[in-house]
């Protein structure tokens, strides 16, 4: 019996890649540890090795194929006195890349890769309302929101030489999770410096350099390794402009994903929205597109104040309109209307954002005419876009990728019935993850994690249908 | 029971301790005593009775409930900060220390008065009545605070050191931290980062002998704290911080080495503080001798006193220093006491420096 190949999850977010280079060819004869091909995700180059012997029988996918799904059948391997025998074919990967990329994106998600978590599954949609800070007619491009980042961070080193970026892995790794991509190459090893694994240490040196008059990005692996370093982040950064009576500024940005991610467990899988959030003095921003990444972070690493800018594993690789234009820099502090509508109100930020705008879909099915906001900016709030929207609703829903305890859906809560309680209609309902570490098991995780099921059942909920 | 004191020098040639070579790394040279002028004497002597005069005064005023929280007095260290900071060049270097953090700031010339305001929180204090004792800072004279979490200042110091060398400015940054913030994880973080990247920095432990009530010895391993950089190759010494030309000539030495591109150095200045950790220290952890022994034997105004004596500076040219010094306290203090409180708007005010 032929051994299939697949192609390899080299990452646990990973759903598809590129197949770069094949190593071998048919009839090669290889052995365990042998490097077959070369393997391009998006966030790095991977080796891509036999597990067994045997002989090469057929190559499945060429060479250079885009968008090859995880678990496709690559090759074929003949063991010790086999026939090298070609299997039924598996579908071309060549396929995928004609068909819509939205489209093969959800596709992705529900059909190939069992194992990417549910909250993974939004995607664009064409009905989505234009951010009013983006002119009719702008040209526009498509990025992925790692792109953006990168563009963001790459755009405002070349125009002010005191912007730098610091963290683990971000110079000659590319990054951990390639946000840094290429800023090495182009800025240096002056401007893109790789740390040790001292996220207490760096980030006090960063708050401690913006304090000097340089403008930091901090980038944290992930947020949850910057509990390691939140006394820099509260007590330095955020408090020093008000202790030193607006003498002494920290313009400085810590970055990196937030959230959780894909089966990484419990001390790798935090929203830490709601902690930052609460701190006067800091500037907290959580996108969930590309547009708003790329004109955000451009934002928060030009502004006078100390930003957390949260990003989100998942959407690193999500792919969205971002505007063609030279300095795309968005407001801090505004919420998005991502989708106008008339029965209730989702509000959002960050992946949950994804999830309202695909719950909303499924609802307008059913009738029912939900408006989806995106927070953008967490601190300060805009709740001015919120109550307005409530007033238009009188329904309020929401969707919140963290704990329900102190969350920003708390916050919204009361938000809601100290400024806008004359014009709810029903209780405001939250959709938050369980109350529980973010546990291992792939049920366990999707039944903690919110979903668009669930976004669906509180609107309704709060419709009383 | 805590070790003795700093030694006093009774005019030993060689001021500074360095390690003994563990390798044929090379090491800053070994300090020499300061060659003060008689302006220089007169000047250190007007900088530490200054400093002694203020926190007197300070701790009156917060027995009288004009100032309140935690207030942490300079009284017994006055040599270190004096001694290294007339050093520094003021134009380029930067200086960042932890809470106790008064005697820093009269020794980089910030006026008495704004810093005793800002003790009694009112709006003329240096940070408007909203930072207090413990978080006070001069960007203008690029004196980075006044840190109220133990070691943070350390990585901060780190960072002002990164900028210094970005910018490629010839700028020095000074670090203060205390024989406990010598226990901070972050601290070895920073030493760690600071000579690999070879930065600008001295940084400064000012061995007060206790952590609150917890002497060296009940709390570090390594109790000879000057070695605490050797994992990090970062070259120690260690200086008699009761002596202001000691530990300005170490300065100097420490300074050569970082100007010329060499990576950091660490001091610890061994001192001591005559008076409690904060203001409502009961001090139960050492006795009253003790202390006084300090005071009568290792005093650093009463050392450079005798050597300006014997230089042949008269007692009344004191008297006369002394009396100016004691009418540039009182001012600070009745300034301090008449300045109004700060506005009530002032509670929303530099809380971000921009709108949204």
């Amino acid at each position: 019996m032929a051994i299939e190949l697949k192609m390899p999850a080299l990452s646990p977010t990973m759903e598809e890649g590129t197949l770069a280079k094949w190593l071998v060819k048919e009839g090669d004869t290889v052995k365990s540890g042998d490097i077959l091909a070369e393997i391009e995700t998006d966030k790095a180059t991977m080796e891509f090795e036999a597990i067994d012997e045997g002989t090469i029988g057929q190559i499945l996918v060429p060479e250079g194929t885009d968008n090859v799904k995880v678990g496709t059948v690559i090759a074929t391997i003949a063991g010790e006195g086999e026939e090298a025998s070609t299997p039924a074919p598996a579908p071309a990967a060549a396929e995928e890349k004609d068909a819509a990329p939205a489209k093969a994106g959800a596709a992705s998600v529900s059909e190939s890769v069992p194992a990417a978590p549910a909250s993974a599954g939004a995607t664009e949609k064409a009905e989505r309302a234009s951010d009013p800070a983006i002119p009719e007619g702008t040209a526009m491009v498509k990025l992925t929101v790692r792109e953006a980042l990168r563009d963001a961070m790459a755009e405002e080193m070349r125009a002010d030489d005191r912007v730098f970026v610091m963290g683990e892995e971000v110079a000659e790794y590319q990054g951990a999770y390639k946000v840094t991509q290429g800023l090495l190459d182009e800025f240096g090893a002056r401007r893109v410096i790789d740390t040790p694994i001292t996220e207490y240490g760096f980030a006090g040196l960063g708050a401690g350099a913006a304090m000097g008059g340089l403008r930091p990005i901090i980038e944290f692996m992930t947020f949850n390794f910057a509990m390691q370093a939140i006394d820099h982040i509260i007590n330095s950064a955020a408090k020093t402009n008000y202790m030193s009576g607006g003498q002494m500024r920290c313009p400085i940005v810590f970055r990196g994903p937030n959230g959780a991610a894909a089966r990484v467990g419990a001390q790798h899988s935090q929203n830490y929205a709601p902690w930052y959030a609460s701190v006067p003095g800091l500037i907290v921003i959580a996108p969930y597109d590309a547009a708003d990444a790329k004109g955000l972070l451009k934002a928060a690493i030009r502004t006078e104040d100390p930003v957390v800018f949260l990003e989100n594993e998942l959407l690193y690789g999500r792919s969205f309109e971002v505007p063609d234009v030279e300095d795309f820099v968005l407001p801090i502090g505004k919420a998005r209307t991502m989708r106008e509508g008339s029965d209730v109100t989702i509000v959002s930020y960050s992946i949950g954002v994804g999830l309202a705008l695909e719950a909303a879909d499924s609802l307008a099915g059913e009738g029912i005419d939900a408006e989806v906001i995106d927070l953008r900016t967490l601190r300060p709030l805009d709740t001015a876009t919120v109550l307005a929207s409530l007033k238009k609703t009188n329904r309020l829903v929401i969707v919140e990728e963290g704990w329900p305890v102190c969350s920003i859906a708390s916050e919204l809560a009361m938000v809601a019935m100290e400024q806008g309680f004359d014009d709810l209609d029903a209780p405001v309902m939250r959709v938050c993850n369980e109350d529980v570490p973010l546990p291992y098991a792939n049920n366990l995780e999707k039944a903690a994690l919110i979903d668009t099921p669930r976004v669906a059942k509180a609107v309704k909920a709060v419709l009383h249908r | 029971m805590a070790k003795a004191p700093a030694r006093k020098t009774a005019a030993p040639k060689k001021v500074a301790s360095t390690p003994a070579p563990s390798s044929n790394r090379e090491q800053p040279r070994d300090p020499v005593p300061y060659d003060a002028t008689p302006e220089e004497l007169e000047k250190f002597y007007r900088e530490m009775l200054l400093i002694r005069r203020f926190e007197e005064k300070a701790g009156q005023l917060y027995g009288l409930g004009l100032i309140g929280g935690f207030c942490h007095l300079y009284i017994g260290q006055e040599a270190v900060a004096v001694g290294l900071q007339s050093a520094l060049d003021g134009n380029k270097d930067s200086v960042i220390t932890g809470y106790r953090d008064h005697g820093h700031m009269l020794a980089y010339g910030i006026d008495p008065k704004v810093i005793m305001a800002e003790l009694t929180g009112r709006q003329a204090g240096i940070s408007k009545g909203k930072g207090g004792s413990m978080h006070m800072f001069s960007v203008e004279h690029k004196f980075y605070g006044g840190h109220g979490i133990v070691g943070a200042q350390v990585s901060l110091g780190t960072g002002l050191a990164f900028a210094h060398k970005y910018r490629g400015d010839g700028g020095v940054a000074m670090a203060y931290f205390g024989d406990g913030a010598a226990n901070q994880g972050q601290v070895y973080e920073s030493f760690n980062m600071a000579e690999l990247w070879k930065l600008p920095i001295i940084f400064v432990i000012e061995n007060n002998q206790y952590a609150m009530g917890t002497s060296v010895n009940r709390s570090s391993a390594e109790d000879q704290l000057y070695r605490r950089g050797e994992s990090f190759r970062i070259p120690g010494m260690q200086v008699d911080g009761m002596d202001v030309l000691a530990v300005r000539g170490a300065a100097e030495a420490a300074l050569e080495w970082v100007r010329a591109g060499k990576g950091p150095v660490l001091m610890e200045l061994k001192t001591y503080r005559y008076r409690g950790h904060s203001m409502s220290d009961p001090a139960k952890y050492r006795s009253r001798e003790e202390v006084q022994a300090v005071r009568d034997k290792s005093d650093a105004i009463e050392h450079l006193k005798k050597l300006m004596t014997d230089a042949g500076i008269a007692e009344d040219k004191f008297k006369e220093i002394d009396k100016e010094i004691r009418a540039i306290v009182a001012d600070s203090a009745d300034f301090a006491e008449s300045a109004p409180e700060p506005d009530l708007s002032e509670l929303y005010t530099d809380v971000l420096v921009e709108q949204y």
